[in-house]
């Protein structure tokens, strides 16, 4: 995506030297479980460019989200905090910021699009108000200006008869509608940064692909560092430039798409490619991981993954690094006996 | 555009489910309470024309008339006009208990949701203050305070408007607590929305359906409440025609004119049932799990 966003980029290119849009050094989230703190993101260093898609990978509980929720500066007050690391989006510390400062981002800054297109949008609010609100909230702008850009935003989301249904209910569309409808909301005020959380999961999978294929010429047209989460590897595979795989909020390998997909080396990168059903292999040869994420206080002191891995040594105890594999700087795997 | 929009993926048709005024009319509850109700306002508003009599006049010569021709209602012990009184008193009893149960839906809404929103301490402080005054019967809580404040028509309103604040705290505290996690909150979040705008745009008209049945039923018993304070004497104050003062006024002569009584009471009655009527009717409508 990356080359074919150089190539057909609009005017204005972005130098190379250009600061990434998305840098998180270190960071470690904490949740309160029974009165006591645990990390639930472990010393997460990462970088999104614009027009680059970074593709945040694991199991439900892996810390995913909790990343999300971290650049968002939305972890829930009293139950989950920052305890370590710097977040810097399009040049702004949201780390430093206080919670005026993290709102004025939200939406006017950073974008972002849910899993549940059913639900999260207001079942009582016209589409194109709840479109036209973050530009009221953020820019100040009047309401009929803002329901004009409004039914811009419908036509670049590709919303059939835009115009007609600019004052019609959520109930009216249908998923696939819903979630363009997300997405427009989410760009009402030109972010360089999008997150996107489970963004297709929840929808069929012509939907799924037609869904992808707009986000992805959304992100040349706009300049957008996406941050896609997702458990879904065809997805990584179909529109990520890099992939991050997280497990128990440890990042356990880091890849651009192509070296992941060629040399899976983490063992739990191997186990979840290999529990994905593939049109090249008979649906039967589909591989379970065994046992499940363990809960935060009963995750195992080292290696997160010690209890699930058929590789498991002796040194598994003690927590191994991130390093580059042999000859390949980009590609990193946090594993004593794959990347010792 | 009609041809894009043919070809489009999923074009989404408004898929008409019995639509709520179809499920809120098949009793048929709702639309007589609701031509019974613009038919008391519309008594109310025009009084002053279709009253035959001033409600005031006193005539000594027609004392407790009986219902005749000339007076439909019959006369009281001052030879004033009954029906005159009821259309007159209709006027008040209406205004005290609407303005009364507005005040009552905004203040006990706003504070609902901001109990129910923010939660910790706020929430529990004002979820007991609730409880101590849902505790009191509204009867007696209207009397207490009326009885301190004076009888007045401003203090009227205020006493019944405070005892009906606390059911709509309860009321919106509630709905505001199931809407706070819906995914469309959170998404308000991401979005930087302020609490305010949160609060008020988009947790409130969600849970105004739940709040209106409410309020229709409140004002019910808010113009019972009027009425039992005038019936008392602690209502506003005489010689304004209110219904629970003419009740009160035709008390004395119950077993020789009855009519007296009568005849308010019917007023009190007919209102009464016209907004439960309403409220049922809009609990039905607004309600998926009625059954059809």
């Amino acid at each position: 995506m990356t080359a074919l966003a150089e190539a057909t980029a609009p005017a204005a290119t972005v130098s190379a030297s250009e600061p990434a849009a998305i840098t998180v050094e270190g960071l470690t989230a904490s949740i309160r479980i029974a009165g006591r703190w645990f990390d639930a993101v472990r010393d997460v260093s990462f970088e999104v460019r614009r027009r680059e898609t970074l593709a945040l990978v694991g199991e439900s509980g892996c810390g995913k989200s909790l990343t999300a929720l971290s650049i968002m500066g939305l972890l829930p007050a009293g139950i989950g905090r920052i305890s370590a690391g710097r977040i810097v989006v399009d040049a702004v510390d949201m780390t430093a910021a206080d919670e005026a400062g993290k709102q004025a981002m939200r939406g006017e800054r950073i974008g972002m699009i849910f899993q549940e297109p059913m639900t999260s949008l207001n079942p009582v609010l016209p589409v194109g108000f709840q479109i036209a609100e973050a530009l009221v909230e953020h820019r100040g702008m009047g309401r009929r200006q803002a329901q004009a850009r409004a039914l811009e935003l419908m036509e670049l989301v590709r919303i059939p008869s835009a115009a007609q249904r600019l004052d019609a209910y959520p109930h009216q569309f249908s998923g696939g509608m819903r979630q363009r409808v997300m997405i427009a909301i989410a760009l009402a005020c030109s972010p360089k940064v999008l997150i996107a959380d489970e963004p297709t999961t929840a929808l069929d999978v012509t939907i799924q692909a037609q869904v992808l294929a707009l986000l992805a010429d959304l992100q040349v047209r706009e300049g957008l560092a996406v941050l896609l989460i997702t458990h879904n590897l065809g997805v990584v595979a179909s529109v990520a430039d890099r992939v991050m795989v997280m497990y128990g909020g440890d990042v356990v390998e880091s890849a651009p798409v192509k070296a992941f997909f060629a040399r899976p080396t983490h063992p739990y990168s191997e186990a979840l490619l290999a529990a994905m059903p593939r049109v090249d292999r008979p649906s039967e040869a589909l591989a379970p991981i065994p046992g499940q994420v363990p809960t935060l206080p009963d995750m195992p002191s080292g290696c997160r993954y010690q209890s699930r891995c058929p590789l498991r040594i002796e040194k598994c105890a003690e927590r191994p690094p991130l390093n580059p594999l042999p000859g390949a700087p980009e590609h990193r795997v946090r594993c004593w006996v794959r990347a010792p | 555009m009609s041809a894009v929009a043919a070809s489009a993926p999923a074009a989404p048709v408004a898929i008409a489910a019995p639509s709520a005024w179809k499920r809120a009319t098949r009793s048929g509850g709702l639309v007589i309470g609701i031509v019974l109700v613009i038919a008391m306002v519309l008594i109310a508003i025009c009084a002053p024309w279709i009253a035959p009599f001033d409600p005031d006049d006193q005539d000594v010569l027609m004392k407790l008339e009986p219902p005749s021709a000339a007076h439909l209602f019959g006369t009281d012990a001052f030879g004033r006009d009954v029906l005159s009184r009821v259309i007159w008193g209709a006027r008040v009893s209406l205004f005290v208990g609407s303005v009364a149960t507005l005040a009552g839906i905004l203040v006990g809404t706003v504070i609902g949701i901001i109990s129910g929103y923010f939660g910790g301490l706020v929430d529990k402080l004002i979820t007991a203050a609730t409880d101590i005054l849902l505790s009191f019967p509204q009867l007696i809580m209207g009397l207490i305070l009326v009885a301190v404040l004076g009888p007045s028509l401003f203090n009227l309103i205020l006493a019944i408007a405070i005892t009906a604040i606390p059911a709509f705290i309860r009321v919106a505290r509630g709905s505001t607590l199931a809407m706070k996690e819906r995914d469309f909150v959170d998404a308000c979040r991401a979005l930087g929305f302020g609490d305010l705008r949160i609060m008020f745009l988009h947790v409130l008209p969600n849970i105004m359906d739940e709040v209106v049945v409410m309020g229709s039923l409140w004002l019910a018993a808010a113009i019972r409440t009027e009425s039992t304070l005038a019936f008392i004497g602690l209502g506003v104050p005489p010689p304004t025609a209110t219904w629970g003062g003419i009740i009160r006024d035709g008390f004395d002569n119950l077993l020789d004119a009855p009519w007296l009584s009568i005849f308010p009471s019917l007023a009190i009655l007919a209102v009464m049932i016209a907004l439960n009527l309403i409220g049922d009717g809009l609990r039905d409508a607004t309600d998926p799990r009625t059954p059809q």
